[in-house]
């Protein structure tokens, strides 16, 4: 093994990465404060009112981050997922497990957000759109993932028989959304259609994008600290943790 | 090769048919569900013949989900699963066999059932014919996909419960093809596509489901 090798692999091992993660959460603290702020800022008084919409589409801002979150968190969730099976490393089964409450939460507040907008726009909480229907699902899918990983106390199994099942999640979710689409397309034309390109001001986007990169900074500030506290709690027996516990 | 998938088909089908009540057991919860719509909706054949595809199919789906339990369960607790995991053929041929006795018997016989109670919601012949054909093509997918969270979940506390968590949502494809194949017929599109979609589906999770359902098993079985 190469000198470089050791050195890419050496914050795999949870001793290290554990004050890596604890050095790392301000950082991305900051950073969410700081994308936040400007993003809420643009949305609330620099972006203009819409000349359809209203003040209401204002909710793009949280509503569009975090659907993209919560599908790129699954991703992410399934890649450690993979990278635990494949390489037997600790780790990644703590990332995955870390990832899943998140990704789940903003699953949860993308349908949440996207009713709220619903309701005045369309007249409704709830469509059985195509990107909708998925939506639910996946948050059904972080559920069974939760519910599987929490149901087995062997946490080895646990990591594992987590990882299956993100993976064949991973595998089933372009299938799932294609026959959701299908389904509602085959069945009648949609009444309301989300996927129009919208032509949105520039400064729209920008707001929106930079309430993304927030969401995102919030979602590795926030996998750190929950990874931190799954570590302490799986490494208990170890010197290291009984070091550091006994420093404090 | 072949020769463990046979063998496992033959040897799962003698037990299941030793005990006949597990096996009805199974098609009367599709027959008592199905006529609970009734009771529930009302009378009315005219909602009933639009409701039949999805209630029929989210029956069927439910009876095979409520016996997967029973896939891995006896053969783990006596023991003979870790053999069969310890000997030297591979886990997911054996897994493949035991998915299909599986469907032999679930997935078939509520294939055939399901005309007869196509009748109660007032179904045309052609609708029941196509409802019979989706089922057929539909179930061995199912138990495909069932097989994994029947591995993942193999002797854990909940175990029921928690398999329905984890194996619906994989269902949804299914059920949408199936159901939308009869819906299809009924409402004169032809049910063509879904059949070809609901075959693809088949096909694919038959050949791939067994060998993620096999690592499940080798994990559980640790």
């Amino acid at each position: 093994m190469s000198k470089q090798q050791i050195h890419w692999f050496k914050y795999s091992a949870p001793s290290t990465f554990y004050p890596l993660a604890g050095r790392l959460i301000p950082w991305f603290w900051g950073l969410f404060a700081i994308t936040a702020l400007a993003g809420l800022w643009i949305g609330f008084f620099v972006a203009p009112t819409d000349f359809q919409q209203g003040e209401g589409y204002r909710i793009i801002f949280v509503h569009v981050g975090a659907s993209w979150m919560s599908m790129f968190i699954y991703l992410v969730m399934a890649f450690w997922a993979g990278m635990g099976l494949a390489f037997n490393t600790r780790l990644s089964g703590m990332m995955a497990q870390a990832l899943a409450p998140t990704g789940a939460l903003f699953a949860f507040l993308s349908l949440w957000t996207g009713a709220l907008w619903g309701k005045p726009m369309w007249g409704t909480w709830w469509v059985w759109d195509a990107r909708l229907t998925s939506e639910l699902i996946l948050l059904f899918l972080y559920m069974g993932f939760i519910a599987l990983t929490h149901a087995i106390d062997d946490t080895r199994r646990a990591d594992k028989a987590g990882a299956i099942l993100a993976l064949v999640g991973v595998v089933n979710i372009p299938i799932i959304y294609f026959s959701v689409k299908w389904w509602n397309t085959l069945h009648q034309g949609a009444s309301v259609s989300l996927t129009k390109a919208p032509s949105m001001a520039a400064i729209m986007l920008w707001g929106m994008l930079i309430c993304a990169i927030a969401m995102w900074m919030y979602t590795i500030a926030v996998a750190l600290m929950r990874v931190r506290s799954i570590i302490l709690e799986r490494e208990r027996h170890t010197d290291w943790v009984r070091e550091l516990l006994a420093s404090r | 090769m072949l020769g463990i998938v046979t063998h496992t088909i033959a040897r799962d089908l003698r037990l299941a048919l030793r005990r006949p009540a597990d096996l009805a057991s199974v098609l009367f919860f599709f027959i008592i569900v199905a006529s609970l719509f009734p009771l529930g909706i009302g009378p009315e054949l005219e909602l009933l013949r639009q409701l039949a595809p999805g209630v029929l199919w989210v029956g069927a789906l439910l009876a095979t989900m409520l016996s997967l339990p029973r896939l891995f369960a006896d053969d783990h607790r006596d023991g003979t699963l870790e053999q069969l995991a310890l000997s030297p053929n591979p886990l997911g041929l054996m897994v493949l066999g035991k998915v299909i006795a599986h469907w032999l018997v679930s997935g078939l016989p509520l294939a055939l059932l399901a005309p007869v109670l196509g009748l109660q919601f007032d179904l045309a012949p052609d609708a029941l014919w196509v409802l019979t054909l989706s089922i057929l093509l539909g179930t061995p997918a199912l138990s495909g996909i069932g097989a994994i969270g029947a591995g993942l979940t193999l002797g854990l506390r909940g175990g029921g419960v928690l398999l329905s968590l984890l194996v619906l949502p994989l269902y949804i494809p299914v059920l949408i093809f199936g159901a939308g194949a009869v819906d299809a017929t009924v409402s004169g599109l032809g049910p063509g596509a879904h059949l070809s979609l609901l075959a693809a589906l088949t096909v694919g999770g038959v050949a791939f489901a067994p060998w993620a359902a096999a690592v499940a098993l080798k994990i559980a079985l640790e």
